[in-house]
């Protein structure tokens, strides 16, 4: 990592809507060290050898098959890279861990199996464990001896987590708890050797637990049909007077949705990166087959149609993997510092990610729909090769899907954007506010014409910072019109955590392009220019679109004139030829045959 | 016993590669390079043989600050230490060999491993130079190692099918797909590898033997035509075989 980073005075979680990054600031792809690079390529190698050969396999759930490759991953230390040393694990850095969840999103449903057990099936226990259960499980789940799995939901409590109806009563002697419930769609349900389990203590007192597998009264149901990621195991799992030791209460009791969320706070960020890993191998799968596929005595790569494609996934791509090596800049850089200032190990980790779950709600989400769009477009290049399970592009459309549903379904984390922001500024958290109120005032003054700005991707960064304006100018609005009952327009809310959401990835992408531009000159981050640049141009045009509709659900007369003048002026771009630039782009993925950034 | 492994960093072959200004090496410029494939071969077979006998191994590369990059990949890999014989001139492989020898010969081994060949220039020589440097014996094109005592029997690849030779210490071995399963780098090992000591050392010069000219991009390979499905086809087939092919 380089200096400048040590010493990075990152932004707290939410702050980049009122304030500016200074690009040296961020982490990027281009700031990934040897060491973090071999360890990719570790997972690299091992998913290529021992994943791609087998994956008609694994997603038959062949016995035994999953179960053996966690435990070859074990042995590889990909299971233990987020544990301490001391527990057997690697104690990798919290990048050297995205890094990894890259790399690990390219495997399909053995990603899911992996990302089950060493996320939340493990993190838990890191988290919030005592010593004697750290040192009691720790060691296996990192070796792969132990598989994990995580079980919040139930039948009829899916988004509504804490509503879950599992009980735990507590023995007369004091010396254990009674669990009975049922648990669904857990995954590696089918061989899971502990489960990570809450459960409501006297009624409502939501708690976490730790259970052995082979406890009597635990069952497992039958393997559910799904429509992809068929070779992760999931199940429900059903819990008839299960005897649990007081030991395992996992955390205090009633403190549990302190474990769910903050657990759920690092899932997120993590599996924004795997679809964004994920993303980018199918994108090369489509070059390639771009490349090789002639129509009308020409590779089909030479269409403009097919160019436009090539190009805007890049683009997409290059913007996710940018938003996402910054988040986990930041999350790292501020594990490190409460380390160094003597935070214990676990709370510094738990700290971080709950300081920056705002930016993981939007990994997320745009992460993973971003991925969608990539394997949607995957097909359609292939055409009708792209509906054969012949070619991969089959495997990574139905693949993709669930990512928009798990670790907290893409609406509900939309709400938490907004839900997170309003709370954050209440609370003094955030200043929010102070801005907000700066804007309203500039709105009343005339708009300065001052001089175009200069430099790379300067205009679109002005543009960024007046897309901020647009969202707190709405947001602002918004939460005087509703106050406490903001949380009722959900439309409303939707739009604005788009507009966030745009403007966190534009800005992402702007910052690594000008780290890169500083470090190796203009002309050499060409490429990097054209896809901010094609990214940012349409994105100005969403944000815009999200503010209409935002503004036109709540504002009337005199105040929706106002907010839709205001809308004009702070999403102004002037529009550039993209159809040159995304040519420009896709014939720099035709000539390397893969995107390679 | 100290065992010597002698290995390359090669672009590597999924990358399309473009040749540089000079027309005389290739443009490094956003190719990646790994350790080279065959040299993959010769440290697992150093690693399993020091597992079986006890000893050290030890990773040498020639070439320049690059290099560094696959020796800790061997390193990591298991490999106890590095030696880094820094050069940022494009050696042939006399001169490869002789800056080798020298090491080796310094280093006390007597038994070392390398591929049969680095997949970037495909010379395939310096194993058996190196040997002959040395005077060593060598065995080349290896599938099978077996070391015992001072005895060493191996099986090698030939046109067909395959040879069983035996020679003893001291022995070059050059390895071939198959000799073994390399093992992955774990990530316990790229930790212990950042511990572990990398020597530099200059190279003296050799004056070179051989001199690259020119590098040239193969020529792009026309698709295959169907003249005809029965004997009518023959005698246009044999004119172009002839005339266009120029094989016949
Ligand atoms: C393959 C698979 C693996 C899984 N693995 C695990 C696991 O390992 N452990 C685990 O605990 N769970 C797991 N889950 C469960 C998963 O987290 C839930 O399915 C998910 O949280 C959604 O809950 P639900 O299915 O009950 O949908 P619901 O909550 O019923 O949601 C239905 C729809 O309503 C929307 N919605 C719900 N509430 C609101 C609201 N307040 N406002 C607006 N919209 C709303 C949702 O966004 C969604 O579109 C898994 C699920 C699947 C399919």
């Amino acid at each position: 990592m380089s200096d400048e980073l040590k010493n990075n005075h990152g932004l707290k979680g939410g702050e980049f809507l009122t304030k500016e990054t200074d690009p040296v600031n961020v982490f990027t792809p281009e700031d990934i060290s040897e060491d973090q690079k071999m360890m990719a390529d570790t997972a690299k190698d091992f998913i290529e050898k021992e994943i791609w050969t087998k994956l008609d396999a694994i997603d038959n759930q062949e016995p035994g098959l999953t179960v053996k490759l966690m435990e070859q991953a074990g042995e590889l230390g990909l299971l233990g890279a987020s544990v301490p040393e001391e527990y057997g694990g690697i104690g990798g850095d919290f990048n050297t861990n995205t890094v990894l969840a890259m790399e690990m999103g390219k495997s399909h449903s053995f990603g899911v199996s992996f990302a089950a057990h060493t996320g939340i099936g493990t993190l838990p226990i890191l988290y919030y464990g005592t010593k004697e259960q750290k040192d009691k499980y720790l060691p296996k789940l990192a070796s792969g001896e132990m598989k994990s799995a995580y079980c919040l939901t139930e039948p009829t409590s899916g988004s509504d987590a804490l509503a879950a109806k599992t009980t735990a009563v507590l023995s007369d002697d004091g010396k254990y708890y009674i669990l009975n419930g049922q648990k669904m769609w857990i995954t590696n349900g089918g061989f899971a050797d502990i489960l990570i389990t809450f459960a409501q203590v006297e009624g409502d007192k939501f708690t976490s637990f730790i259970i052995p597998t082979d406890t009597p009264g635990f069952t497992r149901g039958e393997e559910e049909h799904k429509l992809g990621i068929k070779g992760s195991s999931t199940r429900a799992l059903f819990l008839d007077n299960v005897k649990v030791p007081v030991e395992n209460v996992l955390g205090e009791i009633g403190k549990g949705h302190y474990i769910a969320f903050n657990v759920l706070n690092v899932g997120r960020f993590k599996l924004g990166a795997m679809v964004t890993g994920g993303a980018k191998k199918y994108l090369s799968v489509a070059i390639n087959y771009a490349n090789e596929r002639k129509q009308f005595g020409k590779p089909i790569s030479s269409f403009g149609a097919i160019k436009y494609k090539l190009a805007e996934m890049a683009s997409k791509i290059f913007v996710s993997e940018a938003a996402t090596l910054r988040t986990s800049g930041l999350i790292n850089d501020l594990e490190e510092k409460l380390i160094s200032e003597g935070t214990s190990y676990s709370d510094a980790l738990i700290k971080a990610a709950e300081e920056y779950a705002i930016e993981s709600s939007i990994m997320k989400v745009f992460g993973s729909e971003i991925l969608d769009y990539v394997v949607d477009e995957v097909v359609q290049v292939h055409g009708g090769y792209g509906y054969s399970e012949e070619y991969p592009a089959a495997r990574g459309y139905r693949d993709s899907r669930i990512n928009r549903i798990f670790e907290g379904t893409n609406e509900i984390n939309r709400l938490l954007v907004v839900d997170m922001l309003v709370k954050r500024s209440m609370k003094g958290r955030l200043d929010l506010l102070g801005p907000a109120m700066a804007i309203q005032k500039e709105l009343m003054s005339i708009p300065e014409f001052g001089n175009e700005p200069e430099g790379v991707l300067a205009k679109e960064l002005k543009a960024v910072q007046n897309a901020k304006k647009a969202i707190l100018m709405i947001a602002g609005s918004a939460v005087q019109k509703f106050m406490m009952k903001l949380a009722e327009q959900q439309e409303i809310i939707m739009c604005v955590t788009d507009m966030v959401i745009e403007a966190y990835a534009c800005e992402s992408a702007i910052l690594r392009t000008q780290k890169l531009a500083k470090l190796k000159g203009e002309d050499a981050v060409a490429l990097h220019i054209a896809m901010t640049q094609v990214y940012v141009s349409d994105a100005i045009e969403r944000i815009a679109l999200h503010g209409k509709h935002a503004v036109t659900a709540f504002a009337e007369a005199d105040e929706l004139k106002m907010l839709n003048l205001g809308l004009k002026r702070f999403t102004k771009l002037d529009p550039i030829n993209t159809t040159k630039l995304r040519r420009q782009i896709a014939d720099e993925l035709i000539e390397a045959n893969e995107y390679k950034l | 016993m100290k065992i010597a492994v002698c290995v390359s960093h090669v672009p590597d072959t999924a990358t399309r590669i473009k040749i540089a200004a000079d027309q005389k090496s290739i443009d490094p410029a956003g190719v990646s390079f790994v350790l080279n494939p065959y040299d993959e071969y010769a440290v697992e077979e150093a690693l399993k043989t020091k597992e079986k006998f006890g000893g050290e191994v030890v990773v040498l590369s020639v070439g320049g600050d690059r290099v560094k990059e696959t020796i800790r990949k061997s390193l990591a890999m298991g490999v106890d230490e590095g030696v880094h014989l820094k050069t940022d001139e494009a050696l042939d492989s006399f001169a490869i060999a002789q800056a080798l020898a020298d090491e080796i010969k310094s280093l006390g081994s007597e038994l070392v491993f390398m591929g049969k060949q680095s997949v970037d220039y495909d010379s395939g020589m310096v194993g058996q130079l190196t040997a002959e440097l040395l005077s060593f014996n060598s065995i080349s094109v290896c599938v099978t190692f077996n070391l015992d005592g001072n005895t060493i029997t191996a099986e090698r690849e030939i046109e067909g099918g395959k040879e069983i030779v035996e020679t003893s210490l001291p022995c070059i071995i050059t390895a071939q797909k198959g000799l073994n399963e390399p093992r992955y780098a774990s990530l316990k090992g790229i930790m212990a590898a950042k511990k572990k000591v990398i020597q530099e050392k200059p190279v003296a010069s050799t004056p070179a033997l051989v001199e690259n000219l020119q590098l040239k991009m193969p020529t792009a390979k026309n698709p295959g035509r169907i003249l005809g499905t029965d004997s009518s086809a023959v005698p246009e087939l044999v004119k172009l075989l002839h005339e266009e092919a120029k094989v016949i």
